[in-house]
């Protein structure tokens, strides 16, 4: 259905292509400036190395520690995409719910906020004690932080048809699956990969600080580790790698956007 | 000058192409309708009473009345998305609700209410596939709708890259594609500009003579009613009733010329004049 929106001879595409490259340079030259002046300060203060390293000792070090970071990596993609995952899902169908039953919406609405509003790092050990201490927590903390955003833009997605467009279909004799299959669900896509860009960074976020709680692996446990053993160079490695890993699934999402809703992305940016 | 009540039983002897036409029925007709709006914060709202209207077998008609009198109420009627609290809508000689399950009609609002992420090609074959027609036995009757508005070559087009008086031609050829008996049109070119407004009026009235569609056009354009209807209906204030009709002696087929004629504009000062008594 949605692949069935393509464009076929925009004229912009080109100009779109080179004007994202564009952006692309200008954006790299930003990341290189700060990384460019981080270095010259390190070395014109000479500042301690526990205070802060200089990129080049940082990158140096994720040199070094190459398999390591690669095999704590590994559990901590694992949650952010499990929990993620789960996380939208859910969000979703409730949301979906949610359109067809508003006295379920104004029922739960409450209830999900409340979910939102409690600390993270208060109920992790909590899971623990429910879920154990393997995955189960750590998905479980990724997918509750992926849920809210979801659940509140999808709410308001599925709610963004014009009613013209509703009170047509209902004069095409449409049924409540058509509507939301031909509908609602194509008009919700720009609010879902709106709330997807942040649950994509968020939850592996949230992977990384169930793991802080208690682990024994991931991103989350190593960077604990490499704290309590004054590993400094570590510790900031493994934060380069956690924020390449949220970086890289960030730029996973706009990939699909511009796969799935071609007709909004490019006034979306 | 008193308003002839228009007999419209000799303008519905049309032969329809199609050849299903029942001659001398009524396509539409509202019998002494009553509808309330229940209150929503202050009083309720009556947006009909004792509406008495009906439109001919291939009878082109058009309401025009003050803003906000209810006359969008009246199509939402014959749709079937309001029901009146007394008196009887009949369309097709059943019910709306039946006519549109069984999809005799179709609708062209003012906002042409595409759907952005498809096609120009999609879009107007939204009412076919809605109605579990194959994608293949879609293409021939969606291609025909899209040349009877002069869409041709803009087929891939996204609803973005078209231009209002564009945009509105496919909100037509998307009613046109399931060969409706029917159309009801709520103010459609009143949101493009004059000439294009000019064009359109042409088109849909070459439409209307190859469908032989019966249609009931709302609009606040007197000018617009009198070169387009058979007959012009004016309709009251809040709640609306019919005030006056007016049949419309003009030739078919109608030139783009007939609209600084002396006639016209005669037709028009005189339905003006009512319209200016029904909004009193």
């Amino acid at each position: 259905m949605i692949g069935e929106a393509r464009i076929p001879d925009r004229p912009t595409s080109r100009t779109t292509i080179r004007r994202a490259f564009g952006r692309a340079i200008v954006s790299m030259v930003g990341l290189g400036a700060v990384l460019l002046a981080w270095e010259a300060s390190v070395s014109l203060w000479s500042i301690p190395l526990y205070v802060l390293p200089a990129p080049t000792v940082i990158a140096l070090q994720i040199e070094r520690d190459w398999a390591l970071l690669a095999r704590h990596l590994q559990p901590t993609l694992l949650e952010a995409v499990g929990g993620f995952v789960i996380g939208n899902l859910i969000a979703t169908g409730l949301a979906a719910t949610f359109v067809y039953a508003p006295p379920l919406s104004r029922m739960l609405y409450p209830v999900a906020i409340g979910l939102r509003t409690i600390p993270i790092v208060a109920i992790t050990p909590l899971l623990v004690v429910w879920l154990g201490n393997g995955y189960a927590p750590k998905i479980a903390i990724a997918a509750l932080i992926s849920f809210f955003p979801t659940l509140v833009n999808m709410s308001r997605g599925f709610a963004s048809p014009s009613p013209d467009q509703l009170e047509l279909m209902h004069a095409l004799a449409a049924s409540h699956w058509q509507v939301f299959r031909l509908v609602r669900w194509p008009a919700s896509l720009p609010y879902l990969f709106a709330s997807l860009k942040i649950a994509a960074t968020s939850s592996v976020l949230g992977a990384i600080v169930a793991e802080w709680i208690g682990s024994d692996r991931g991103l989350g446990y190593l960077i604990v580790a490499a704290t309590f053993e004054y590993r400094v160079a570590r510790l900031w490695a493994t934060i380069a790698v956690s924020t390449a890993l949220a970086l890289a699934a960030f730029l996973t999402v706009v990939a699909f956007e511009r796969l799935a809703i071609p007709w909004r992305s490019e006034d979306h940016e | 000058m008193n308003p002839r009540v228009g007999n419209h039983s000799q303008l519905s002897g049309y032969e329809r192409s199609g050849g299903h036409a029942i001659p001398s029925r009524d396509a539409l007709q509202f019998r002494d309708c009553y509808l309330t709006f229940p209150p929503k914060g202050g009083r309720e709202v009556q947006a009909v009473a004792g509406l008495t209207l009906s439109v001919g077998d291939g009878e082109f008609v058009a309401i025009v009345g003050p803003s906000g009198c209810g006359k969008s109420t009246a199509l939402r009627l014959v749709t079937g998305l309001l029901v009146p609290d007394r008196g009887e809508v009949t369309v097709l000689g059943t019910s709306p609700d039946q006519a549109r399950r069984k999809r005799l009609g179709g609708v062209v609002f003012q906002d042409p209410a595409l759907l952005p992420w498809r096609t120009v090609r999609e879009n107007v074959g939204l009412p076919l596939e809605v109605a579990g027609v194959s994608r293949s036995n879609r293409s021939e009757p969606v291609d025909r709708a899209i040349s009877q508005v002069g869409l041709s070559g803009f087929e891939d087009s996204l609803p973005d890259q078209l231009s209002g008086g564009m945009r509105q031609r496919c909100a037509l050829a998307r009613c046109l594609t399931s060969e409706p008996r029917f159309i009801l049109m709520d103010e459609p070119f009143s949101a493009v500009d004059e000439l294009t407004r000019d064009r359109l009026n042409i088109e849909l009235l070459n439409v209307w003579a190859r469908t032989r569609a019966a249609i009931l056009f709302v609009t606040h354009s007197i000018e617009e009613a009198v070169f387009l209807a058979d007959r012009v209906v004016v309709v009251s204030r809040r709640p609306a009733r019919v005030v006056s009709e007016f049949p419309i002696p003009l030739v078919r087929p109608r030139p783009l010329s007939l609209k600084r004629d002396p006639e016209t504009f005669n037709i028009v000062s005189r339905i003006r004049l009512a319209l200016e008594e029904a909004s009193r």
